[in-house]
């Protein structure tokens, strides 16, 4: 059956899908349904993981190996699964909630090892399960049944903490841009490492419109800028808006090209590999700046369970393994028969 | 000075011959007493004592030196007859400064020898250990014999004779630190020990620097040479304790709880034909387990140290979930917040081992002592309905048999299955029978493979348990959580009757481990009577002691100790009933004897200790003692 070349209806089960009616999640399953197509993988050989929250419903709608765990704790599972079995393509698919809140510790270490997973965050500033409380990533005065007042604790930027965590790969993505995301998606999958992966997801229930000012149809060339490794940072009508270092500081601003005798030339151009204008553009949240979207950072690094793999071959090599040599290391004495 | 070769046994005409002994090397944390105690004990096996021992050394690293709350002690009971615990008082107290002997005192039997090292009696360090005035000089001491050596100089002179130096590589505080050796060899002398498996110990550990093996060698000899010197002048006791007899041929070694836990998971993987994932996070009493798998690697053992106990336990699901043994351990603490991710195992039906090395609780409690009082929260500690196997350790030794028999039945029965030991058994030694893990017997995993993953006729009939599929298998793509199932389809149900329907199964499922576990026999005495004393895990020792005393005095009393926590053997309350009365001593609150009274509606009663130490063998024969006269 590998022989046959599967569409990205092969990858869809027979579960009903059960978001409510225009929920972004339904956008980001096609996307990666799509990705998996496209990447021709295997059915047998995906798993995904994934915790508790809205986000975490996914691996029942996909036709290959899925494991629904426990709030916040998929990045765990996903490593074991990595450990048992270093072959295995395996997603992580996670929400605000249990990614940045319940699960903050597990997402931090598993970017700190770089397992080799795809690890999706749907980020909509919200609890959507638990019917709307505010989220580790709602901005400050979030109004929620938890926050009748408003929230008051700052939210946090999930790819800068991935950065900090020293994550290796770090995109972004927005549910209903259906092209660029399978484009994303597909950088991720060919990436050994760990592949954070932050899409902005529309919840319709509980917040919706939250991402309206950089995703709405006329705001997208403005407050969105595309990020591509060796291409420079334009955006806005025709291109016509760039991004520079703001001369004298460590800081980015916008340009107009053809205005104060700016050039294509003063225009800064994408360099995946550079960590600190990963974090500059990490950190354009768009009100001054636009929201950057595309692969921000990318640079290999050694893989946990890789290296595991080769410890242990290294350690075995040239050698059986007998484990009654092990019980019989160190002192031993004989009792006679008497 | 007297000098005999290192492998010679003199025997002294004047060597009193004794059936058992006891000695207690205690000093400061920094003092090596824990390597000074194991030595003796490597001499001890090698002379063909029964032994068993008794780490006992506080939760500080480094405290403050000279102060009570820093000692740091090592116990042995050895002797020609069947050693069964590390003995209530001791006959030797050797005592490396004023606060050990403070701590210690108390323990020693009326009559006892006291080894003192003066040299370590300086005014502050007598105030550091709270004594108010010169113990040796108020009569304190006059219950016993107290043989007064400054070891300190006897050490530093021993060392200097080898004329090194700081600038040949050894300053005049590693020759200090070589005292305990020197109060070993004085030891060996008066046990009748050989030195030589020592001074190849000392040799292979300080391979890299020859300096300090020479100085602790020198140490060594010296006190034993002393010892020797002292017998003949100063008439100092010296005693001779016989081979045992009736020990099983074969080949021994000592063995920690802890190591045998170790090498019981790497056995029981191999015989299940598994690799062994075993995730963990550094946690008191537990993490010798992590250490010593962690040097497995060339046996294609992978040891994860998680970032928390959750994380730990969640990869060992996965790695399971994925074709693996999944292990983890922990103690008490770390087992609470594993609680949920045990549920998903329970609901997802995964193979996985829990080893819990109890420790002294509530919270963080007393971590380097031992206690018996997780044995609920191993029966019960989770949200809803989440039956698991419990199975318990009685001695270091058996943690070999336990992990193997709890990952034959995690894999058969495709559940956690949790493993009861404690800080004293995970940390004490004793002489243990090499097994040939090739007579072993196999249970070879058979992983689902073809035909549907999952519809109702899928699982097993007999043991009820759920094909294994792994991630990888062509055809057999499925999806598995901690949502409720549906028993014909293995996908999402929240049907009411098909919740009842599968809250009945997992209970069925477990309970019918009890195939799998041999009936529940007698350990000593009658299988009816007056009296029997019911025990688990690691009371063990004391118990089987206390009870074959009490069986020689005429007293008629039985002992049974319970492996199989739950499911409990199947006989097990048919055979209690037959006694008049139950005792059940723990050291908990009686945890164990809340279950014997809620599933066999016994009038079981408990005898109970939380000291965080373990149980002497008087206290429970006086204990047993009261409970009959009580009952007449």
């Amino acid at each position: 059956m590998s022989d046959i070349k599967l569409t990205a209806k092969d990858f869809v089960s027979d579960q009903e899908v059960r978001w409510c009616p225009g929920c972004g999640d339904y956008a980001i399953l096609k996307a990666v349904q799509r990705t998996l197509a496209d990447v021709e993988a295997k059915t047998e050989n995906t798993v995904f993981v994934s915790g508790i929250g809205c986000a975490a419903r996914f691996p029942y709608y996909m036709k290959t190996y899925g494991f629904h765990g426990i709030h916040g704790r998929a990045p765990s599972i996903a490593t074991g699964i990595k450990l048992a079995n270093p072959d295995l393509d395996v997603w992580v698919v996670s929400g605000d909630g249990d990614a940045l809140s319940i699960g903050g510790n597990h997402f931090v270490h598993l970017v700190r090892r770089n397992v080799d997973v795809q690890f999706l965050l749907f980020n909509n500033e919200i609890y959507g399960l638990t019917k709307g409380q505010f989220s580790p990533t709602s901005r400050v005065g979030t109004r929620s049944p938890s926050t009748p007042h408003g929230s008051i604790e700052n939210p946090l930027s999930a790819a800068l903490v991935a950065l900090g965590a020293g994550a290796h790969f770090v995109a972004r993505g927005v549910d209903n841009a259906q092209k660029q995301l399978v484009a994303t998606l597909t950088r991720a999958h060919a990436f050994k490492g760990t592949s954070f992966v932050e899409i902005f997801q529309n919840c319709i229930v509980f917040n919706d419109g939250i991402f309206t000012e950089f995703t709405a149809k006329d705001k997208v060339a403005v407050k969105q800028v595309y990020v591509e490794h060796g291409k420079p940072l334009l955006f806005g009508k025709d291109h016509a808006l760039g991004l520079r270092i703001k001369p004298g500081t460590l800081s980015l601003e916008i340009v107009t090209l053809g205005e104060q005798g700016i050039s294509a030339d003063d225009i800064l151009v994408h360099d995946e590999t550079d960590r600190a204008l990963a974090a500059l553009l990490a950190d354009m949240n768009g009100d001054k700046l636009p929201i950057a979207i595309g692969v921000l950072y990318c640079k290999p690094g050694h893989i946990f369970e890789v290296e595991i793999r080769k410890l242990v071959q290294r350690e075995s090599s040239g050698t059986t393994s007998n484990l009654n040599d092990v019980l019989r290391a160190g002192h031993t004495w004989t009792v006679a028969d008497t | 000075m007297p000098e005999t070769p290192l492998n010679a046994q003199i025997k002294s005409p004047s060597r009193q011959t004794l059936e058992s002994a006891v000695v207690r090397f205690s000093g400061d944390s920094g003092d090596g007493m824990q390597i000074t105690g194991g030595q003796f004990m490597l001499a001890t096996a090698v002379a063909q004592n029964n032994l068993s021992t008794f780490p006992d050394y506080p939760s500080e690293i480094r405290a403050p030196i000279g102060t009570t709350f820093g000692v740091s002690a090592f116990q042995i009971n050895f002797g020609s007859r069947v050693i069964k615990t590390a003995g209530d008082n001791f006959d030797v107290l050797v005592a490396m400064n004023p606060a050990a002997l403070k701590v210690e005192l108390a323990g020693l039997k009326i009559g006892g020898i006291i080894l003192l090292d003066v040299g370590s009696f300086q005014e502050r360090n007598i105030h550091r250990a709270n004594y108010e005035i010169d113990p040796r000089t108020d009569g304190s001491l006059d219950a016993y014999r107290v043989i007064e050596l400054d070891i300190s100089k006897l050490t530093l002179d021993a060392v200097a004779s080898l004329g090194l130096s700081k600038e040949k590589g050894l300053s005049k505080k590693e020759a200090l630190r070589c005292k305990n050796f020197w109060a070993l060899g004085f030891v060996y002398w008066m046990f009748d020990r050989l030195r030589t498996p020592t001074v190849d110990w000392l040799k292979t550990k300080f391979a890299k620097r020859p300096q300090i093996a020479a100085a602790n060698i020198a140490a060594l000899n010296a006190g034993h040479a002393l010892a020797e010197t002292m017998e003949i002048s100063d008439g100092l006791s010296s005693f001779s304790v016989a081979k045992a007899p009736n020990i099983e041929p074969g080949l021994y070694r000592t063995i920690t709880g802890a190591e045998a836990m170790a090498w019981g998971l790497a056995v029981g993987a191999k015989l299940a034909d598994l690799r062994l994932v075993f995730c963990s996070y550094p946690i008191t009493p537990a993490s010798p387990v992590l250490h010593a798998l962690s040097h497995m690697v060339e046996h294609d053992i992978v040891t994860f140290q998680a970032e928390d106990e959750i994380a730990a336990v969640c990869a060992a699901i996965g790695a399971s979930y994925a074709g693996s043994l999944g292990v983890t351990s922990s103690s008490g603490p770390g087992i609470a917040l594993k609680g949920e991710a045990l549920g998903l195992a329970v609901s997802t039906e995964q193979p996985l081992v829990v080893i819990n090395t109890q420790r002294a609780g509530p919270s963080t409690g007393l971590p380097t002592k031992t206690e018996q009082s997780d044995l609920l929260q191993a029966l019960y500690g989770r949200n809803g309905e989440a039956p698991i196997v419990v199975i318990a350790a009685r001695s270091p030794g058996d943690c070999f048999n336990v992990a193997i028999e709890a990952s034959k039945i995690a894999t058969k029965y495709m559940t956690p299955v949790m493993v009861l030991s404690d800080g004293y058994i995970g940390n004490a030694s004793e002489p243990w029978l090499i097994p040939d893990i090739d007579q072993l017997e196999k249970f070879p995993i058979n992983l689902h493979k073809e035909g549907e993953y999952f519809d109702s006729t899928v699982r097993d009939e007999v043991t009820l348990a759920r094909p294994w599929a792994i991630p990888g298998t062509p055809n057999l793509e499925h999806h598995i959580g901690g949502l409720e199932k549906s028993y014909e389809t293995g996908e999402i149900s929240s049907d009411p009757q098909n919740h009842q329907k599968m809250t009945d199964l997992r209970a069925a499922k477990i309970d019918g481990v009890v195939r799998d576990i041999p009936d529940q026999h007698v350990e000593s005495g009658a299988d009816s009577g007056k009296l029997v004393i019911v025990g688990w895990g690691s009371t063990y020792g004391p118990i089987s002691r206390a009870v074959n005393n009490l069986q020689e005095a005429g007293v008629d009393v039985s002992h049974v100790h319970v492996r199989h926590i739950w499911p409990l053997p199947q006989n097990l309350g048919d055979l209690l009933a037959g006694f008049d009365h139950i005792l059940v001593p723990e050291m908990n609150c009686g945890q164990f004897v809340k279950v014997l009274r809620d599933q066999y509606l016994l009038d079981a009663k408990g005898l109970n200790k939380m000291t965080g130490q373990p149980f002497k063998i008087v206290e429970l024969e006086d204990a047993i003692r009261a409970h009959l006269e009580a009952a007449k």
